[in-house]
């Protein structure tokens, strides 16, 4: 029977790692896209709307009924649903149709397609990809509904009786609660990104998902043998015996790997040669502690302190920023905090101040420079910061430091904050280890003067390679060029840990370069000391670094600083590295 | 400033991750309904009924966009109240 068919590799959209081989279920409720639209009589208008309103009672029972039957381990997804019941009555929908049957005389599917349209249109102009995708909880009301007034009968998924692959056009929220999740081993949609429903669902239960097909649910039929490889966001049909045996012993290995990164991502980081490298989480707000606990990180790198500034019409008082730093640095110790003080740029404007308008933001009046222009608000984030440090293991990072004037300006105000934490009484620790970002091209030159002024170095590579590249990363037309493996950016990165050591200084960094598996050999073999990164990458990059010996990676580094170009680079990379990478790459 | 229009509205941003989502929607829009007079959610010059989920929804609060409620009338101001305390609490997200 599949002698004539030929394996087949659908391309989409990873919405949930992992790897999953078995039949296809097909779930779709087809015909319900062809709406006839056709004029009703003045007589016939308030049947018309009573035949709505019918089709919407309908269809809130059923989704009453849905809510009730969603199983325990699902409860918190059935808010959505909740929330679905209510966009039935709202006077942006339904009485829009309704007025709309009324003015038009025309039938109400009619009616609820094209207002069900409109307000689609609106959520197209959204540019946040989340709400955007919001579009998509109309679509299922009005899709309830569509099937109501026209009578086509819903699949019940409820009703699957074995293991298998859900492929859908688009799985609605209602659909999604009502799976037995032990009978789904993974989601396949021709819609759908990785802000959808179906995504965070499949992610929350870990199970694969590859969503954005186009036309899985015209290529697939039911009972098709199918591989989905929620990671490479590819799906194969048909697959021949060798594909099977490959990918069944992927998914044992994925299996196995997931389980052993979770068991172990609380160990320290410790490469095959035995040196332990301190892997540290980024956070923006104290509740994002716990996701640097559950991941295993060994400290904050990088508190981001600009929340407390943004969208107030004063700035925070100083008991307001001393409650917030001392709850994290209580909740980390005894590792350490590092915070960053105010970092604000063009993308941030603060406390709705009219920031005059500069040509280029990002070399204009900006963190440090911004902060030594308003000494008595940066005073008062310092007396924070001091005061929190006598409860916890506290260190200072001063963001966007471009030459030794700023360094000597900020300590002396440091200095003045404790002075007058002194006369006021307050217990304050003054030892705070003060670092400096290095994110500005001159203060990575002038690395090893910096380094007598300071405790230690935290690498921002994200803004260092737009400097060292001048490339502006937003910008499309030159975002290609953006590459953190550049021959300049390793050459820098290495100066600066080489003059960090030389002045018995550690060097951390804490930009996106850090959480890319791919260049820990590089980074450890410049000999870097603590990463900082978004909580969720700490267990891969740990993972990682145990596989890497460091005196290799130190004569890795020697072929690395050869290469001419960033692609020559990542090709030794894969050379050397792509076994062990791949293996990693496997649990991200 | 004009101190009764300032009584009848407040400013907050938008904190929890995913913004104004239809969830955070429906619980405003449940609140807002038991207004006795009209209930706004401002954005930039924008506005929205606060009683529509649609209509709050197309206003595309990400996190971090600051909005302000708005009541017409003095009575709502537990309405006001409790919506506010709900971003404040990032909707419990």
């Amino acid at each position: 029977m599949q002698s004539d068919v030929r394996e087949m590799i659908l391309k989409g959209i990873s919405g949930s790692p992992g790897i999953c081989i078995g039949k296809a279920y097909l779930v779709d409720k087809e015909g319900v896209d062809v709406i006839e639209k056709y004029s009703i009589s003045p007589e016939a208008v308030r049947k018309e709307v009573d035949r709505f309103k019918t089709a919407v009672t309908k269809a809130r029972n059923e989704l009453e009924d849905t809510i009730k039957r969603v199983p325990e381990e699902l409860r918190h997804h059935a808010a959505i649903l909740e929330t679905h019941l209510l966009l039935h009555k709202d006077k942006m929908f339904y009485g829009k149709i309704i007025d709309m049957i009324k003015i038009r005389m025309i039938n109400a599917e009619w009616a609820l397609k094209e207002t069900t349209a409109q307000t689609k249109a609106m959520f197209n102009d959204i540019s946040d990809p989340y709400l955007k995708s919001r579009a998509a909880d109309i679509e299922h009301v009005a899709e309830r509904i569509m099937g109501n007034l026209v009578g086509i009968k819903a699949v019940n998924i409820a009703g699957i009786d074995k293991r298998v692959i859900l492929v859908a056009h688009n799985l609605s929220p209602a659909q999604t609660s009502q799976i037995q999740l032990e009978k789904v081993m993974g989601f396949i949609t021709d819609r759908g990104g990785r802000a959808s429903h179906t995504s965070i669902i499949a992610r929350t239960l870990e199970i694969p998902a590859v969503l954005g097909l186009d036309n899985a649910t015209s290529i697939i039929k039911n009972d098709n043998i199918i591989i989905v490889d929620g990671t490479a966001g590819i799906v194969i049909v048909h697959p021949e015996e060798e594909t099977l045996i490959r990918y069944d012993e992927l998914a044992k290995k994925y299996a196995q790997r997931k389980a052993d990164i979770l068991r172990t991502s609380v160990r320290p980081a410790e490469s095959i040669d035995g040196q332990a490298f301190s892997i540290m989480g980024n956070i923006e707000l104290p509740e994002e502690v716990v996701a640097v606990k559950d991941h295993g990180g060994d400290g904050i790198g990088l508190y981001r302190t600009e929340f407390l500034y943004m969208n107030r019409d004063t700035f925070p008082d100083e008991q307001e920023l001393f409650n917030q730093y001392k709850e994290v640095a209580e909740l980390m110790y005894p590792q350490p905090v590092t915070i960053r003080t105010l970092d604000v740029n063009g993308d941030k404007a603060i406390l709705g101040m009219e920031t005059p308008d500069e040509a280029n933001p990002a070399l204009g009046l900006r963190a440090i420079r911004f902060c030594l222009q308003k000494p008595g608000m940066f005073k008062t984030q310092f007396r924070a910061i001091l005061r929190a440090a006598a409860f916890g293991n506290v260190r200072v990072l001063l963001p966007m430091i471009s030459g030794s004037e700023e360094i000597h300006e900020t300590l002396k105000i440091i200095d003045q904050a404790a002075e007058s934490l002194e006369k006021d009484g307050f217990p304050y620790n003054r030892n705070i280890k003060t670092g400096i970002m290095i994110e500005v091209p001159s203060a990575a030159i002038i690395a090893d003067q910096l380094a007598d002024m300071v405790d230690f170095f935290s690498i921002g590579t994200n803004d260092l390679v737009q400097y060292t590249l001048a490339i502006d990363r937003g910008n499309r037309q030159v975002a290609y060029l953006y590459n953190t493996l550049h021959p300049a950016v390793i050459r820098m990165i290495k100066f600066v840990v080489d003059a960090g050591k030389k002045k018995q200084i550690k060097t951390f960094m804490c930009g996106e370069m850090a959480a890319e598996i791919f260049n820990l050999p590089i980074l450890m073999g410049i000999g870097i000391d603590a990463l900082s990164m978004a909580p969720q990458s700490i267990p891969s990059v740990k993972n990682m670094i145990r596989k890497i010996s460091v005196s290799e990676s130190r004569l890795f580094l020697k072929e690395v600083l050869k290469q001419t170009s960033a692609a020559d680079t990542m090709q030794l990379i894969t050379d050397t590295y792509g076994k062990t990478l791949t293996n990693g790459i496997y649990h991200t | 400033m004009n101190t009764l229009k300032n009584d009848l509205s407040r400013t907050t941003t938008v904190i929890n991750e995913l913004g104004i989502h239809a969830r955070p929607a429906a619980r405003i829009a449940a609140i807002a309904s038991a207004a006795r007079s009209d209930v706004r959610l401002r954005k930039n010059g924008e506005q929205a009924d606060a009683t529509s989920i649609i209509d709050i929804l197309s206003l595309a609060c990400f996190k971090g966009t600051v909005v302000t409620l708005e009541i017409s009338h003095p009575e709502d101001m537990p309405v006001l109240n409790k919506i506010i305390d709900l971003f404040e609490r990032g909707f419990e997200e």
